[in-house]
């Protein structure tokens, strides 16, 4: 079957300060199907973030998508006409974003938002709108759907607009929701709520997800198959359970062993030595090679993808597929 | 390497087991305004509201023992920050006592007073709002102890041993706070608090802004620090995994109250208080697989109009007449467990 979403050596560039452009998306390739669920991990600066960017086709200037193709559906998006990305966008690929204050107009009516974007991609009365809007509203869960429409976001608490936000990306049953980072600013009991939702509306309407975070945890428990970035580059991907029980790549397994967890209590927790270097200061050839201690001269070239397109990993010493 | 801090007996005198080193007893912090004679009139009359009370914290009691570590967790607006200051001695309770070692704080003037103050610290969880940004790393953390006459020696190398206890590379001493990174910063946060030879630090959320592989590094250090300058903590996040990794100890607290209260593995093989059952079952493990979020319905009330009785019950699945009216003390249940919970006191089926 074909995949919903093949991203092919997708390349997104920044301007640096020497003109030279500063690669935050550096060839990354994955495919998603539908009803998959995708989770993008990457600690800050690793690039998971221009890359949903780059799939919405919301980089701003002077940032640019300057190679590879996004093939939604068969059809390439980076090559797409602006008219023809706006038509998709919100109505088959719709984005969730981490802080659901900065997304909402604070001067408009939640019913006003949510119609809002049913007005721009069809034909509809404001009554069956607003009908729509009500229904939306009550499919995330919030009490008294009817009086919520006329309110407006500061009424709110963090995890009613964060649900708001889904059920404005959930109008048109889209194929594909990019979901960054959703539930980073919410707490643990809202988190679950958050996830329960999302849960339940991917598995009635068989949406794909790309689930953007830092948080080991929430995708193990929620996605399919896991894509690590490091450097702007996925330097890991496959199943969710061989990536995180057999890790390859020696950044995904220093990850995985980072998070303190009952069988970590008090001792001292495995640590990847130093910071995450700024894009203009990555290191040629693997970009882990400076923080990694099986880095050896050969690492110094570029390491291709070893591996299927489904499941691969950027790596010339990985760690063997199965250890104890 | 000889450090003023590094003393050679352990800093707790014998008679430490017995008195702990912070005790509150029924503490209550309250916010608000104060109303001027003329709106106390109004208000007296009727014609106006009494201004909004917010109640942080409602007659809580805790004990912190010398050289353990107190995991304090609760979700946002609970009022553990607001308990974390006041364990630190930079806010004072609106009502109840506070403890340390065994005297009255209120009380304490004078030397006594400062060395209380001095003695316990606490580092904030922003790392670039509480680093000034006009203050090289070494002016912020020769500051303190310079005004406090605790730097024998020269005041670099004073500086330096204590960069170099939390990692932080002495050579980039002159820099500004701008120019590193929230690791980094975390690091200079750490050596600042340290730097006038605490016995107690509180840290609140200290690792919550902090990239996975960073906040490893600082747990590291808070766990070699403990070890080498016999220190005590007072933990306060709302990262379970974080703080089932550092704690000995944990209190869990829902709004303004701890509910419940035990050693750290108890609580996570035997929660009591369904609210801490609740919190636990959704803490996000990494266990591939897929799995069914069951969350806790609705979300934590205002502390501007707390329910009555137990402030759990509208969320409580066991909820019962009982609780909705009166609020549950806090018993214990197990050695050096307890929890606030009416269903205790039922006999269990």
């Amino acid at each position: 079957m074909k995949p919903l979403l093949d991203v092919r050596g997708l390349v997104t560039e920044f301007p640096g300060p020497s003109g030279k452009g500063l690669r935050a998306v550096d060839d990354i390739s994955f495919q998603l199907s539908r009803g998959e669920v995708l989770g993008l991990v990457g600690e800050s600066g690793s690039g998971k973030s221009v890359t949903g960017f780059s799939l919405m086709g919301l980089i701003d200037k002077p940032g640019k998508v300057t190679a590879g193709q996004i093939l939604f559906d068969g059809e390439d998006l980076v090559a797409a006409s602006p008219e023809r990305r706006r038509g998709l966008r919100g109505r088959r690929i719709a984005m969730v974003f981490q802080d659901p204050m900065m997304t909402l107009n604070p001067v408009l009516r939640i019913g006003t938002q949510i119609t809002e974007s049913l007005h721009a991609h069809e034909r509809i009365s404001r009554r069956a709108a607003r009908a729509r809007a009500r229904e939306a509203l009550a499919m995330v869960g919030i009490p008294s759907p009817d009086e919520r429409l006329d309110a407006y976001p500061h009424e709110f608490s963090g995890g009613m607009r964060q649900r708001v936000a889904i059920a404005i990306a959930m109008l048109h049953q889209p194929d594909l929701i990019i979901a960054d980072e959703p539930t980073t600013a919410l707490d643990v009991t809202i988190q679950a709520q958050i996830i329960s939702e999302f849960q339940k509306l991917t598995e009635e309407q068989g949406t794909a997800v790309i689930w953007i975070t830092h948080d080991l945890a929430i995708v193990s428990s929620l996605a399919d198959r896991i894509a690590v970035m490091y450097g702007g580059r996925i330097i890991e991907t496959g199943g969710i359970a061989s990536v995180l029980e057999t890790p390859r790549h020696p950044y995904t397994h220093g990850l995985i062993r980072s998070v303190p967890s009952e069988n970590s209590r008090g001792s001292r927790l495995a640590q990847i030595p130093g910071v995450t270097p700024s894009l203009a200061r990555m290191p040629d050839g693997c970009a882990f090679r400076t923080r990694c201690k099986r880095a050896t001269e050969e690492c110094h070239a570029r390491p291709e993808q070893f591996g299927t397109e489904l499941s691969y990993h950027r790596c010339f010493h990985p760690y063997e597929e199965v250890y104890a | 390497m000889t450090l003023p801090a590094e003393k050679a007996t352990p800093r707790q005198a014998a008679h430490a087991a017995t008195i702990p080193l912070v005790e509150m007893r029924a503490i209550s912090r309250r916010f608000g305004s104060k109303p001027d004679p003329a709106a106390r009139i109004s208000i007296a009359l009727g014609a106006a509201k009494p201004p909004a009370v917010v109640h942080a914290l409602d007659e809580v009691d805790l004990t912190i023992r010398a050289g353990e570590v107190l995991g304090l967790v609760g979700e946002s607006g609970c009022g553990k920050s607001t308990l974390g200051r006041i364990a630190a001695g930079i806010l004072p309770p609106t009502s109840g006592q506070f403890l340390w070692k065994g005297q009255d704080r209120a009380a304490l003037r004078g030397q006594a007073l400062r060395d209380a103050d001095l003695a316990a610290q606490m580092i904030f969880q922003n790392p670039m709002a509480s680093l000034n940004p006009r203050m090289n790393i070494e002016t912020l953390v020769a500051e303190a102890p310079a005004i406090h006459g605790l730097i024998s020696g020269k005041r670099t190398d004073y500086v330096d041993d204590y960069l170099r206890m939390v990692g932080f590379d002495p050579t980039m001493k002159r820099r500004l706070p701008h120019q590193f990174s929230g690791g980094q910063r975390a690091r200079v946060n750490i050596a600042r608090a340290l730097a006038v030879q605490p016995e107690f630090l509180v840290c609140d959320e200290s690792v919550a802004a902090l990239d996975v592989s960073i906040q490893a590094q600082i747990l590291n250090v808070f766990m070699d620090l403990r070890e080498r300058l016999d220190l005590t903590y007072l933990f306060v996040s709302h990262d379970l995994g974080v703080v089932e990794h550092i704690s000995d100890r944990v209190a869990i607290m829902y709004l303004g109250r701890v509910v419940e209260e035990a050693p750290v593995e108890e609580i996570f093989s035997r929660p009591n208080h369904p609210y801490t059952q609740a919190l636990l079952a959704e803490v996000p493990r990494i266990k591939p697989g897929k799995r069914k979020f069951q969350a806790v319905k609705g979300e934590l009330p205002s502390p501007l109009a707390p329910p009555q009785g137990c402030h759990f019950h509208p969320r409580c699945p066991f909820a019962s007449e009982r609780c909705r009216v009166e609020a549950p003390k806090r018993k214990t249940i197990a050695p050096g467990h307890s929890s606030a919970c009416h269903l205790n006191d039922q006999p269990t089926i």
